[in-house]
């Protein structure tokens, strides 16, 4: 290979070209695992930011030539405290291409390809190519995408997994002092619709508090956002809030301090106004680097089999003394996503298109953002609400309000559901006359 | 008001380019790490990534000591070292690719081994705030670290062999009050309720109010009138067990109003109320880990040269005999609950006045206190931590460097996480070392079962340390040596357990996979240790958080880990 020199995989080699009593049964040491992931393996890094910057010297230093990386982002001065592939000149230039060039630049013979783009804008075709993908995300709604969107490429023979069209999938979060690591063997091991009870919920402070009884200097900060900016339009008609404009955080910040002073509310400050309107949160370099780090670790093992990959659920915290906690998440067994188990809901006749909507966003099991709802009617396809759509929206908002009965809904009707949280939509049978608890 | 006028522009930019940190540690913990000098001892792949993330989030400036060039193998294995630096200083080299990471940082380096560099200039290391060193051999390690116990200079050690990664914190004492614990409980004192608080839920009468007022009362009132009616008919006594809590909530369900129809209202605070009933009846204490601290010899025995911390902990504990009547000053925070804003901001007067009160009584003390071990005015101790924030005229903080005597501000804070105080007291190398040392002894209750703990690997380190004085070279270096050297391992293994008195069975495959290593560094192991020994520095610098006490052992292998104290 004539980009390596002499030693240069020395520490790797111990562990490729030797055995031990701990590896993977199927281990066997020889030369071909270097080649392997240098000539062949192809990895995706989903993310360029704190826990992707990490991924990509992680993988180039464990000998992974090839990668490629995804992400939609910009360069902000915020993220310099931690994306260390980054720097202030290169505020404002897309991550994955700044992050490519800085690796390919540092670690001789490393291929980061880099993609400028969302993961929605790629299709099955292009994740096929990868061996291995790793998500270092922010977003819920991403990892649920891209989970769905491997487990929807699996392939069945007679019932059996055709194991060439599974591809592992490794993922890391972090928040803070706290984070996470999993492997996830699409439809063998537990995915991340089978655990989305993990995922704390989201804190949303009521409406009513927020306009007539604010109690915490977030509650005012809120007002103003939610209630005050649309009404006094203060950069002028139809301009809505940047969190990263100065001058509309100011307004924020000096409205919601006139808000709490009328309550006597203590608290609200220049930091908790940026917080709160950006929804920011906390984040340092270690506790990147730690994940990343066992991520990246991750993906090594089950590439060259040298030990058995995590099973399959990592938490981390290092806020008192240093806590690692590893466990098997379980496989749900009517998962969404990758069981076979159709789904029901049970409604009744009278209920309204609305009560469906309502129950899939704040079900637990389903925590969807913005389902859209098609049936078949006499081999029609009819589409009763969309939301992602503008003018389908216009003309379905109406349906909402009418009962399942006026919707010409019958027990057993099959409704298919899209939502941004899976690239496929789901298919669920509407069980009437018994309604569910 | 406008709280970016009158700075200056770096200072903007800092305050946005650490802004995600800034949220976790504050302003002060800033501070504090940016007045910082870190020393690095080897420039090896776990040694730079510790470097990394002291550097990110902005040290004041470190400094690489090592003495060797780089070889293949560390530019294979490091990211701050290229094929370009084979041969030239691994100090130098590594200084000025870590330098490059943050231009407010400065970096410096010595070409010189470590254990030269101990022998003949060992004071040069009591300049650092901290030391981490990495790769060291054990006779080096403890020449250091005797060194820097003596001049009370904190010490980091960190390992990556193989896929095991394993750190060792040498702190005489550590003292911290800002520890940010995750779960706490709120500080109610609904089993004690102080006069204010009584006097305020008194005031409130929920017959007669309007319905609007009954279900926007707050749960604390709510419970606190329902307790005092359960006490009336319980000889005074709280609900205290479970079926009697449950009584409780009966009587609180009763209490919701009903509509016209019987149908029971929306009542969001009742439910509060029932929800909260166990959390809200735990009695107030003291938590064990302070009821330690006030039974330490340095409160009991406060002397000239006692820190504000130790100082502050002994008023604390005088508080709680005297005044507080067995309990610590109340915290002053209430958590958020439904009610109007009106009598909620009430309520929370009514705590953050209490908590005052107390805060003031503790200041009290702490002026006998000083007074009585003959400090004055204008003499100084050992301040709480580097830097403390106190609260300027417009509300925001500025900064300020605590020395001289213990600022009201100092107490407050204080006194707010007075649950939280902790201590960590590392033991010294000598004392681990020592072959008769329980700890060791108490190894057999991790090692005894067929399938042991992490702490097996702090043994076979411990073997492989005796391997290296034994040969000058590690188990399974050389590739045709791998065979052999597990059986000179074995060897020295069962000396090492001889010589502690142990009688414990170590599985052989624990002692092939150590060969198996041959004490490659892997960079992901490297990249862990880096996480995690960077955030302990911080911990220890910015005296926020609490540091792991005293080993730390990471197994990649399972991607489990466990902490020791030896």
């Amino acid at each position: 290979m004539e980009d390596d020199w002499s030693g240069r995989w020395n520490h790797i080699k111990k562990f490729l070209e030797r055995s031990g009593p701990f590896a993977h049964p199927d281990f066997e040491p020889s030369p071909e695992s270097l080649s392997f992931m240098r000539d062949v393996c192809r990895i995706l890094v989903i993310g360029a930011g704190g826990l992707g910057c990490d991924l990509l010297k992680d993988l180039a230093l464990l000998g992974f030539k090839n990668l490629d990386v995804i992400d939609m982002d910009t360069i902000d001065l915020s993220n310099l405290n931690r994306q260390f592939l980054f720097r202030v000149k290169d505020v404002g230039r897309p991550k994955a291409e700044v992050a490519a060039e800085f690796i390919n630049t540092r670690i001789q013979g490393c291929n980061v390809i880099p993609h400028y783009a969302k993961i929605q804008d790629f299709e099955e075709s292009f994740y096929r190519q990868f061996h291995i993908i790793v998500c270092g995300l922010d977003s819920i709604v991403a990892r649920r995408w891209i989970n769905g969107m491997l487990i929807g490429m699996l392939k069945y023979e007679d019932g059996v997994l055709d194991q060439s069209s599974l591809i592992p999938m490794v993922d890391g979060g972090t928040e803070g002092f706290k984070g996470n690591a999993r492997v996830v063997l699409p439809g063998i091991t537990a995915c991340i619709e089978c655990t989305l009870d993990l995922y704390p919920p989201q804190i949303n402070f009521p409406l009513c508090t927020i306009a007539h009884t604010p109690r915490l200097p977030e509650h005012c900060i809120e007002y103003v956002r939610v209630l005050l900016w649309p009404k006094e339009k203060p950069f002028g008609d139809g301009i809505g809030i940047d969190g990263d404009d100065p001058h509309h955080l100011k307004w924020i910040f000096e409205k919601s301090l006139e808000r709490a002073n009328q309550y006597h509310i203590l608290g609200v400050s220049y930091r908790l106004t940026q917080g709160v309107v950006k929804r920011i949160i906390p984040a340092v370099a270690s506790t990147n680097a730690v994940i990343a780090a066992v991520c990246a670790t991750e993906v090594f093992k089950i590439a060259t089999s040298c030990y058995l990959p995590l099973n399959n659920y990592m938490n981390f915290n290092d806020t008192e003394g240093i806590y690692t906690y590893t466990f098997e998440a379980e496989k749900k067994e009517n998962c969404m996503a990758c069981s076979s188990i159709p789904q029901t809901f049970a409604f009744s006749e009278t209920d309204k298109l609305k009560d469906i909507i309502d129950y899939l966003i704040e079900s637990p099991a389903y925590q969807m953002k913005s389902p859209g709802i098609t049936t078949s009617v006499n081999g029609k396809n009819k589409t009763l609400y969309m939301q992602t759509v503008k003018s389908i929206e216009e003309k379905t908002r109406e349906n909402l309000k009418k009962t399942l009965k006026e919707l010409g809904l019958v027990d057993g009707q099959e409704l298919y559901v899209a939502d941004p949280t899976t690239p496929n939509s789901l298919t669920f049978r509407l069980n009437l006359g018994s309604k569910m608890e | 008001m406008n709280t970016m006028e009158g700075k200056d522009k770096t200072n903007v930019d800092k305050n946005n380019k650490y802004d995600r940190q800034l949220r976790l540690w504050g302003d002060h913990g800033q501070a504090a790490l940016e007045t910082t000098r870190v020393c690095l001892i080897n420039a090896t792949a776990t040694g730079t990534e510790i470097m990394k993330n002291l550097i990110l989030p902005g040290i004041g400036s470190f400094t690489v000591v090592d003495g060797q060039k780089v070889l293949g193998e560390d530019a294979g294995n490091n990211f701050f070292l290229t094929k370009d630096s084979i041969g030239k200083s691994r100090a130098k080299v590594a200084t000025d690719l870590l330098a490059e990471l943050n231009e407010d940082v400065h970096g410096d380096f010595l070409e010189e081994d470590a254990e030269k560099l101990l022998d003949s200039n060992p004071d040069f290391f009591s300049q650092f705030s901290i030391v981490v060193a990495t790769n060291l051999c054990e006779r080096a390690l403890s020449k250091l670290s005797n060194h820097l116990w003596s001049k009370n200079v904190p010490l980091l050690v960190c390992r990556c062999y193989g896929f095991i990664g394993y750190m060792r914190l040498f702190i005489k004492e550590h003292t911290v009050f800002e520890s940010h614990p995750d779960n706490t409980h709120e500080d109610l004192r609904l089993d004690r309720p102080f006069p204010a608080l009584v006097q305020y839920c008194d005031s409130l009468h929920l017959e007669t109010m309007t319905s609007k007022d009954h279900s926007h009362t707050p749960w604390l009132v709510i419970l606190y009138k329902y307790l005092q009616e359960w006490k009336k008919q319980h000889n005074c006594k709280a609900p205290n067990d479970y079926k009697e809590r449950n009584k409780l909530k009966e009587m609180l369900k009763k209490g919701i109003h009903r509509n016209e129809e019987g149908v029971l209202e929306d009542e969001e605070n009742f439910e509060e109320a029932i929800r909260s009933t166990n959390m809200a009846l735990v009695p107030s204490k003291v938590p064990s880990e302070v009821e330690k601290i006030f039974n330490d010899p340095s409160c009991t025995n406060l002397h000239s040269e006692s820190s504000a911390f130790w100082i502050m902990a002994r008023a604390l504990k005088d508080f709680v005999d005297n005044e507080g009547e067995g309990a610590l000053p109340v915290r002053g925070t209430i958590p958020d609950m439904t009610a109007d804003s009106e009598r909620y901001i009430q309520l929370q007067q009514v705590y953050r006045k209490k908590a005052a009160e107390d805060a003031s009584k503790v200041s009290q003390r702490v002026q006998q206190l000083l007074h009585s071990i003959g400090k004055g005015a204008d003499d100084q101790v050992e301040p709480l931590r580097p830097f403390m924030p106190s609260p300027s005229s417009d509300g925001h903080t500025s900064l300020f460097s605590s020395v001289g005597l213990i600022s009201e501000h100092e107490i407050k804070t204080f006194c707010r996480n007075a649950a939280f105080v902790r201590v960590v007291r590392c033991r010294s190398l000598v004392e681990e070392y020592d072959n008769k040392s329980t700890k060791l002894q108490e190894l057999v209750l991790h090692l005894d079962d067929e399938e042991p703990d992490d702490a097996v690997f702090y043994v076979l380190l411990r073997a492989v340390d005796r391997f290296y004085e034994e040969y000058n070279a590690y188990p399974g270096w050389y590739n045709d040596q791998v065979e052999t050297d597990v059986s000179k391992l074995k060897a020295c293994l069962t000396k090492l357990l001889q010589d502690w008195g142990l009688s414990l069975n170590i599985k052989d495959d624990y002692i092939h996979e150590i060969c198996r290593f041959g004490a490659a560094e892997l960079h992901t192991v490297s990249a862990f240790i880096g996480g995690v020994a960077a955030q302990e520095v911080i911990k220890v610098i910015t005296r926020q958080f609490v540091p792991f006490n005293n080993t730390y052992i990471y197994n990649a292998m399972k991607q489990t880990s466990i902490t020791l104290e030896l």
